[in-house]
């Protein structure tokens, strides 16, 4: 019974969410471009199956994934699990939180690849790419570089070193990697930056970058708190990028050796 | 169901690795942890269902029907209002912007009680709504006249740097998170589709190069935005 109560107010929840979305779009639509949708009953019923999907996954996710996480988060970052049993006042080496980064780059990987947004935005990128680029592909692209953002992300929490020098450094890379990478992928790749970090990551990280500030001698959770997300749509434009680059490295040097095959095949031929 | 479920995978693995090999410690209740389990996999299917019939065909019949009509200034006026409107309810942007009020008080840069602090975090929210119905007018009039999107962004990013050194030292966090939680799990596709269906409608343009983008956009302009405005307040 309380989960039935609890599923429709959450799918009241999201309506509402939705609501403005939904009044531009039919408001343009009816005022300005003044033609009726192409198939609008199947529209309408996907846009149920939307707002139904969204209330399943963030029930489900409230229910069970995001208690244990956040617990986790919680109990990852106690003094207690950090430095044994005995508590060293003061002293502290950023190497005892091993666990954490591991915890981290290992949520930020798995939690990407079931982050709703990135899988439409791969979909869509397979189907204009026509295949060359795989959803899978992108969508590990992508976990790879939320992961190790989110691990060099609570090591700056640890050190308190200040967030900008990171970000900066993280944009000359990217600028620099733009000139190099091929042309198809940069817009693509800029975008996944962004659809990182929705649903699934953002309660999630939000609870490790708030229990690590608030654990950490000398930290302050309002201010060191934040940060993980930006490290989390920075480092994807890096990977995807790279991803793109090694893929074509790869398929240039199999065509400089097919080439050299045939070119003996031909000096063969011709002996 | 099967797809779904492959992609839950990962994160159950992790949790199941963490409680059992580092945290020493059964989870409690695991009845519910399964029904959870359970809702996710339904809602993710449901929700890939809805995308290809309801969510991508509308953001792209959307594009062709303004691409057709030819009309920059509604096809304007709709990309703005589709950025401030899907940004201006998001909840993670409410609580992020609430928690961002906590800073500047505790900061001193605005007084400890109650009003200050909605006042702040209601600013707060408008600009980074405001700043993401810039961000996809610029993006929408990029496709259009086909500019660069490297040096837009370049730019950006220089813009970014600059405004930090005269922002305050605390919105500098908040400021570079929100860039990465205004764009939601509907707005994504929606957004996605109308740059591709742009794209796609305007002879010359490869959806390719022309039609993503959009979104990178929409995670930047409000990291220049909330800097602004830190500095001005």
């Amino acid at each position: 019974m309380e989960l039935i109560k609890e599923l429709l107010s959450l799918f009241l929840e999201t309506m509402l969410d939705v609501l403005p979305i939904a009044a531009i779009i039919f408001g343009f639509q009816f005022l300005v471009i003044r033609k009726p949708i192409p198939h609008l009953k199947k529209v309408l019923i996907g846009l149920l199956y939307v707002l139904i999907g969204i209330t399943l996954f963030l029930l489900g996710l409230e229910q069970a994934l995001f208690p244990l996480g956040r617990l986790m988060a919680e109990q990852l970052t106690d003094p207690a699990f950090i430095h044994g049993a005995e508590s060293v006042v003061g002293a502290f080496d950023w190497r005892d939180y091993f666990w954490v980064y591991l915890f981290a780059f290992a949520i930020g990987m798995s939690t990407t690849i079931a982050e709703p947004s990135l899988i439409a935005v791969a979909i869509k990128a397979e189907e204009v790419s026509g295949g060359t680029i795989g959803t899978w592909g992108l969508r590990i692209a992508v976990a790879l570089g939320v992961a190790i953002g989110i691990a060099l992300g609570t090591y700056r929490i640890v050190t308190g070193t200040p967030l900008h020098y990171y970000i900066m450094v993280g944009y000359v890379i990217v600028i620099v990697q733009t000139f190099f990478a091929p042309k198809l992928i940069v817009p693509l790749a800029y975008d996944s930056g962004g659809v990182t970090t929705s649903t699934v990551t953002v309660p999630l990280v939000a609870a490790l970058g708030l229990g690590l500030a608030e654990t950490v001698p000398g930290r302050s959770p309002l201010i060191d708190g934040f940060g993980l997300i930006a490290f989390a749509s920075l480092f994807p434009i890096i990977s995807v990028m790279a991803y793109a680059q090694i893929s074509e490295f790869r398929s240039k040097r199999e065509k400089k050796k097919r080439r050299k095959e045939e070119l003996r095949n031909t000096d063969r031929d011709r002996r | 169901m099967l797809n779904s479920l492959r992609d839950l995978a990962p994160i159950i693995l992790v949790i199941a690795f963490f409680q059992i090999f580092v945290l020493q410690q059964p989870p409690e209740n695991v009845f519910s942890l399964m029904i959870g389990t359970l809702f996710v996999v339904m809602g993710l299917t449901f929700f890939i269902y809805g995308l290809e019939m309801g969510l991508f065909p509308i953001g792209e019949s959307m594009a062709h029907a303004f691409a057709r009509k030819g009309s920059i200034f509604w096809l304007l006026t709709f990309a703005f209002a589709l950025g401030f409107g899907t940004t201006v309810a998001e909840p993670a942007l409410i609580a992020i912007s609430e928690e961002a009020s906590e800073v500047a008080a505790e900061a001193g840069q605005i007084a400890t009680n109650e009003e200050a602090m909605e006042a702040y975090a209601t600013g707060l929210r408008f600009t980074v709504a405001l700043s993401v119905g810039v961000a996809i007018v610029i993006g929408v009039l990029r496709i259009l006249m086909n500019w660069s999107i490297h040096y837009m962004i370049m730019a950006g990013y220089i813009i970014v740097i600059i405004v930090t050194s005269f922002a305050p030292k605390e919105i500098i966090g908040i400021a570079y998170d929100s860039g990465g939680v205004t764009t939601s799990t509907i707005t994504v596709p929606l957004v996605t589709a109308l740059g591709i269906g742009l794209a796609s409608s305007i002879s010359g343009r490869n959806p390719m190069v022309d039609g993503f983008g959009l979104i990178a956009f929409a995670s930047l302009m409000p990291i220049i935005f909330v800097l602004i405005y830190g500095i001005l307040i």
